[in-house]
């Protein structure tokens, strides 16, 4: 086991020198700090609330992370499989899910990052007012936990096609049937003829039901379960995706 | 040693190996020839765990390599075809995650890095990012990389393809150096790599075990082994009679007629006969020489006869 801990250290160093390797880890970040600039000011109404917290700043995330998550998750494999390197490190003496893992837990951190330079946000509403900081902290989690959801379709979406585009878009439409799911109109095109339960299990695994509650500062145990088994299950998925493709 | 058992991979109706069995004892150097397409990277990729078998099984050094694939990969210097590296990082980066994920630290680490650069000459390179490199020294970071933890069995997906001499001499003499009681499998479709290298050579075509012998043994089945080559001077009639030697199978001429190839009946060494009788004929000749034997006819003879 504390060699697989090892190996995990090792892929995630790697993965995460593999961003800041690159102009695109930076110009990253800058397009995230500004574009959460934008929602939370101007369409957000950050002052025109007059509430001295952060749900402006947290409900526009799901969209954000709509767009810069899959390009956060696009290059994992997909990059690996087009220069051949899958080859290599599945020909090293490392399990597969280590690697799956290792990947994730980088593309995770990489977001992390992300989300704790918007403190600026913080510091700005506690300025201005007395927030309740136990709730923003709430929002942080959960806005991290999100951003795992959507990693981890990202990954397995890279692990599908050796074009980063492919796998950028493909991630894309999925996390955001993810997020609409839990909405009327999507909910709408399937009551009448669909069982009950399954329109129920439809609005369960919508990123946005769940995300939504976190934000709003209640942490309940089963929003977290969700987005926990979410990330598994996509990371399972990712697994038996590599070892499929292995053959091309 | 690795034990190949009835190995067999199909990809949906297309049998890339088909039912292959292979033994190969520590100290051999084997080269795995075939034309393109044969199986041999399969085979390869499957030797080293990265596909799995559609049938059959292989062990190497007592390791399973389905069952118990990490022991075996712990074993294994592995070189896949082109060569791949992270084109982000430079070769001594990549080297030492290479080093780090083998499971070397500190000081070891060091030092196995440092050995496997000096023993490739990546000095130069080593803080050059490796999409930057030539395909030479992507090639060389790849050997590298494959022998960085001395492995008992190396696996090497065509090492010197797209090489100049230069540094096609230079990865052999490697090969040459280290394998003394390692297994190191070679796959090429250099044919004169195998002469150089190999100490045993198999053939494989459609994913079938067409050949297995040394490559004396494969220049032994060339009809051109012991063959006597003559450059003529000028254009001589009295040349038929070549045929009439007893132990001259048959002559190949040039369309100019002033180069003449006189084939050898099987085991039998004709130069003394062809010697005497350009002597006698008193035949005016530029040079004269022995061939022991082509290994392009018979690579092509085996791999083109249909089963």
């Amino acid at each position: 086991m504390s060699f697989a801990i090892n190996s995990l250290i090792i892929i995630i160093r790697r993965e995460l020198y593999g961003y800041f390797a690159t102009p695109l880890a930076y110009i990253f970040l800058v397009i995230f700090l500004m574009l959460t600039g934008i929602f939370t000011f101007y369409l957000g109404n950050f002052y025109e609330r007059g509430q001295a917290d952060l749900l402006s700043f947290f409900s526009y995330h799901p969209w954000l992370y709509l767009i810069l998550v899959p390009a956060i998750a696009m290059r994992l494999w997909a990059e690996e499989r087009k220069s051949g390197t899958v080859e290599l490190i599945m020909t090293l003496p490392v399990p597969l899910w280590v690697w799956v893992v290792g990947k994730f837990l980088a593309a995770w951190l990489f977001a992390g990052i992300n989300l704790l330079l918007t403190f600026p946000m913080w510091l700005t509403v506690n300025y201005l007012g007395e927030p309740d900081n136990g709730v923003i902290v709430t929002g942080y989690v959960g806005s991290w936990l999100l951003a795992g959801g959507f990693l981890a379709v990202g990954c397995c979406m890279s692990a599908l096609s050796k074009s980063q585009v492919i796998a950028f878009i493909l991630s894309l439409v999925l996390c955001f049937l993810f997020t609409l799911s839990g909405f009327p109109m999507v909910l709408d095109f399937f009551s009448g003829w669909a069982p009950q339960w399954l329109i129920d299990a439809i609005a369960e695994v919508s990123f946005l039901t769940h995300f939504q509650s976190i934000s709003k500062g209640v942490i309940s145990l089963q929003d977290c379960l969700y987005f926990i088994s979410m990330i598994v299950v996509w990371l399972v998925a990712n697994t038996i995706v590599i070892d499929m493709k292995k053959a091309e | 040693m690795i034990i190949i058992e009835h190995l067999s991979k199909w990809f949906g109706d297309f049998a890339a190996v088909d039912d292959l069995s292979l033994c190969v004892q520590p100290g051999e150097v084997l080269g795995f020839l075939g034309p393109n397409g044969a199986g041999k990277s399969t085979t390869m990729k499957m030797i080293t765990g990265y596909l799995a078998p559609s049938a059959g099984s292989i062990s190497v050094m007592g390791h399973d390599i389905e069952k118990d694939s990490l022991a075996a990969q712990r074993l294994i210097g592995y070189l896949p075809e082109g060569a791949p590296g992270y084109g982000d990082m430079t070769p001594a980066q990549f080297l030492r995650f290479i080093a780090e994920i083998r499971g070397f630290r500190g000081r070891d680490l060091t030092e196995k890095v440092a050995y496997v650069v000096e023993q490739l000459s990546l000095g130069k390179v080593l803080h050059q990012t490796i999409e930057t490199l030539s395909k030479g020294f992507k090639r060389r970071v790849g050997l590298a990389q494959a022998i960085l933890h001395d492995p008992q069995v190396l696996i090497l997906d065509e090492p010197t393809d797209g090489l100049d001499p230069n540094q096609k001499q230079q990865v052999r003499d490697l090969i040459g150096n280290l394998s003394k009681e390692k297994i190191v499998i070679i796959s090429t479709h250099i044919l004169e790599e195998v002469s150089a290298v190999c100490s045993r050579a198999v053939i494989i075509a459609d994913g079938r075990l067409r050949s297995d012998s040394t490559p004396e043994q494969l220049l032994q089945q060339s009809r051109y082994r012991n063959a006597v080559n003559l450059h003529l001077t000028e254009q001589n009639t009295d040349l038929q009679q070549l045929k009439e030697i007893a132990d001259v199978e048959d002559i190949e001429l040039s369309e100019n007629g002033l180069r003449v190839v006189a084939l050898a009946k099987q085991g039998q060494f004709i130069y003394p006969l062809i010697d005497e009788f350009i002597r006698q004929k008193n035949i005016a000749i530029d040079s004269i020489s022995v061939e022991s034997g082509r290994l392009d006819e018979v690579f092509q003879r085996i791999t083109r006869e249909v089963v």
